[in-house]
């Protein structure tokens, strides 16, 4: 830079000159401004130009809709024929959106036997299809992990093993959301995206949440995803049962995760992992009912939960015969 | 005289004084006028970028489920450091009274600004849905304070912004009027800004250290080393500019605050590097659960070493720059200095930003590990906020300049003039 005197004359002119622009010099640099002012406007008017594109995609109801606990039924009724027509318009498929609450006096647990689960995989397709994840990417709120037998440590295991299963010296340890008793996911959410519901389910408000994927940050179980992009679905493969809180198709830029299939368990249905189980490793229940079956494992087998240490205190348990 | 007329010319004169400041502020050389195009150029680059970012979804990054924070989020930590680094030059000014610092301060106050508006933008980013911001708001939105940290950093970077403006604007003010400021106006946001400059710093650490399923994070030194490291970037930063001033405008300040900023500048890195290796040590001899981010960021694990080559530039950088800094040729010859500042700077961002961010998720809580560099994309945008935020640094700095060596200051007929409205 050359510029030790800067420009003396212009801004002492300028400064005597200040109050009374009819002078030549000032003009004529206001007018120069004026034009780069201008010129500069005009080129961030193009340079943001691709959002035009996506404010098509958000209607102002849209914007404007408010958090999930605060619409009235009427509103929420609106919300969903809204949401239902969307989806029949950009994925040409006819769905039905409900609203399913949680049964007063349940709270959802699961359970997997480690000794029976062969890593067949057969859970993290069913989620895949049941909860109209993108195709391309192969989505699934399930991963399964091979361990080598004689440890829990998660260091030395795979999550992209390939081949026959199960392999004789290993196990299959699946994961997916626990549910936590005590979500670090929700505490963080600056927006109070996400919640957990009266029975236990961690839920999140998809058109309510900013996308800052803090709470994915936070899950110390790999259970959170973002949409990347919108979601592709043939219209054949849309599971067309839908609830506006768990497997409704998701907008874009926002996180979604494992619901326990609220839209089928809330309506005294099995979760979709656990039918799709051919080994029975999966159980779900009630565990306030004292004569489940999920009970019953609770209080008789040797019971573990992942990454104790956390006390995150999830609703989801593992255990050997 | 009674203080009514007083207010009232303040009424009628601030909002001309900041009208005059901005007029002379776009006044300038051929130099000048370059530079702030090519700013405004790489600003309508990284704005076209993101643009196409949210038409396209955040897949045009390079970021995915496992690592999935990148350079924006890196970005945004390097900032904030930048700005309570740019206060804490507060500290010897005020508590020390030493008049020279003065000089200094109104810059460092100045970086501050430009840096906070950096962090918001490179938050803003990050953000999937930057349509729903309003949901951040209190009021309108759902704002889950006290419990999220997020929105404790809202509020101490928002705040941050308000003071500096308040006690930049004031003392301007007060020097363009010709008048001596009245230590009550601000004085106590002075202070203030002291603490505050520590809590955003605090804040944002605790945005992470906070993660208990992110051993990496999960470290209570974490806080304490990115004060260390702000007191390295921020004074190191003003150092710079005020080279820049001194040959562009000949705004000078005396060596004093130079040579205290590299007095800080010395402890504060050793502490940092002090920190860094006993951090190093507690993890890589017990081998704890930190140990696999660790090895994977410093060596490389299975074979993945995406990190290794970032981390060692930015160790050297940060070494080579501080022996720089011991070396008596650090006070006395100004091209050492320059580039022993550029170094550190470098080597903090590095550090701070690809160096604390990223190992948080590699390997992921499942120990997968995915890597991450980021796309073109991500570079756009994150030059397009560093475009903008100098571009606020100039304008500032400009001002600055114009209203300390009497470029602008108020005429006599024009304060009766208002007085007389
Ligand atoms: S497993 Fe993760 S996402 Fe699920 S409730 Fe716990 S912290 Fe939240
Ligand atoms: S990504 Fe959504 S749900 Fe998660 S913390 Fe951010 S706003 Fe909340």
């Amino acid at each position: 830079m050359t510029n030790i005197e800067p420009n003396q004359s212009a801004d002492s002119q300028a400064s005597t000159h200040g109050d009374s622009p009819g002078t030549d010099p000032f003009t004529r640099r206001a007018a120069i401004k004026g034009a780069f002012a201008t010129l500069g406007a005009a080129a961030f008017v193009a340079a943001v130009s691709p959002l035009r594109q996506a404010a098509k995609n958000t209607s102002a109801v849209e914007f404007m809709q408010q958090h999930y606990t605060e619409l009235s039924p009427e509103q929420k009724a609106t919300v969903i024929a809204r949401l239902e027509a969307e989806t029949k318009e950009k994925y040409g498929a006819d769905v039905t959106i409900a609203d399913d609450r949680p049964i007063p006096g349940t709270k959802f647990v699961y359970a997997i036997n480690l000794s029976v689960c062969n890593g067949n995989g057969k859970c993290v397709e069913a989620c895949h299809r049941e909860n109209n994840h993108d195709r391309s990417t192969n989505q699934s709120y399930i991963r399964v992990i091979e361990m080598p037998k004689g440890t829990m440590d998660m260091e030395k295991g795979s999550t992209t093993y390939a081949g026959v299963v199960p392999r004789e010296d290993k196990f299959y340890l699946p994961v997916q959301c626990q549910q936590c008793d005590e979500p670090p996911c929700v505490d963080v959410c600056p927006v109070k995206a996400t919640w957990k519901e009266e029975d236990g389910i961690v839920v999140v408000d998809y058109n309510w949440c900013i996308g800052c994927r803090y709470c994915e940050a936070a899950c110390p179980y790999h259970a959170r995803r973002f949409n990347w992009k919108q979601a592709e679905v043939p219209a054949d493969e849309i599971n067309p049962d839908q609830s506006y809180l768990s497997n409704r198709v998701r907008p874009v830029g926002v996180v979604e995760k494992c619901t326990y299939c609220l839209h089928r368990t809330r309506r005294g249905r099995l979760p979709a992992c656990l039918e799709a189980c051919p080994t029975g490793a999966r159980v779900f229940g009630n565990i306030l009912d004292k004569n489940s079956n999920i009970r019953w494992i609770l209080e008789n087998k040797r019971v573990y939960i992942l990454k104790e240490e956390l006390g995150t205190k999830p609703a989801f348990f593992y255990y050997f015969d | 005289m009674s203080s009514t007329p007083l207010k009232q010319s303040a009424i009628t004169s601030y909002p001309r004084f900041i009208g005059r400041a901005l007029w002379l502020a776009t006044e300038g050389s051929f130099a000048f006028y370059a530079w702030m195009t090519a700013l405004t150029a790489v600003s309508l680059v990284g704005a076209n970028a993101w643009a196409n970012q949210v038409a396209g979804g955040m897949i045009t990054t390079n970021m995915t489920d496992h690592v999935s924070w990148g350079l924006y989020i890196a970005n945004f930590t390097f900032c904030v450091g930048l700005a309570a680094g740019g206060v804490m030059m507060v500290i010897p000014a005020y508590l020390y009274d030493d008049e020279e610092m003065h000089k200094v301060v109104i810059i460092g106050e100045a970086v501050a600004i430009a840096a906070i508006v950096m962090c918001t933008l490179s938050v803003v980013v990050d953000l999937g849905r930057p349509d729903r911001f309003w949901h951040l708001i209190p009021g309108i939105g759902k704002f889950n304070w006290p419990i999220s940290m997020l929105t404790w950093d809202v509020i101490v970077l928002n705040g941050y912004l308000m003071i500096n403006l308040h006690v930049v604007g004031y003392l301007l003010y007060m020097r363009y009027l010709g008048r001596k400021p009245n230590g009550w106006w601000y004085l106590p946001f002075v202070f203030l800004s002291i603490f505050w400059a520590i809590s955003i710093h605090t804040v944002t650490a605790f945005l992470y250290c906070g993660l208990g399923g992110r051993p990496f994070w999960n470290s209570a030194l974490l806080a304490p080393r990115f004060l260390a490291s702000a007191f390295v970037s921020g004074p190191a930063f003003i150092i710079l500019v005020m080279r820049i001033l001194r040959v562009t405008t000949g705004y000078t300040a005396p060596l004093g605050p130079a040579r205290t900023l590299i007095q800080i500048i010395r402890v504060a890195m050793t502490i940092n590097l002090l920190m860094l290796v006993s951090e190093i040590f507690t993890v890589l001899y017990t081998g704890s659960a930190h140990a696999a981010p660790l090895n994977y960021l410093f060596f490389g694990d299975h074979g993945k070493t995406g990190l290794v080559p970032w981390i060692w530039t930015a160790i050297g950088m940060n070494l080579i720059g501080t022996a720089l800094f011991f070396t008596p040729a650090a006070l006395e010859r100004s091209q050492i200095r320059v580039l022993a500042c550029l170094l550190v700077i470098v080597g903090i961002w590095i550090e701070k930003g690809m160096g604390l961010i990223i190992p948080g998720f590699i390997p992921s809580t499942l120990h997968e590990i995915v890597e991450y560099s980021p796309s073109l994309l991500e570079w756009k945008v994150v030059a397009g906020i560093w475009g903008l935020g100098l571009i606020i640094l100039t304008l500032s700095l400009k001002l600055i300049v114009n209203v300390f060596t009497s470029r602008m200051h108020v005429e006599e007929n024009q304060i009766s003039e208002s007085l007389n409205h």
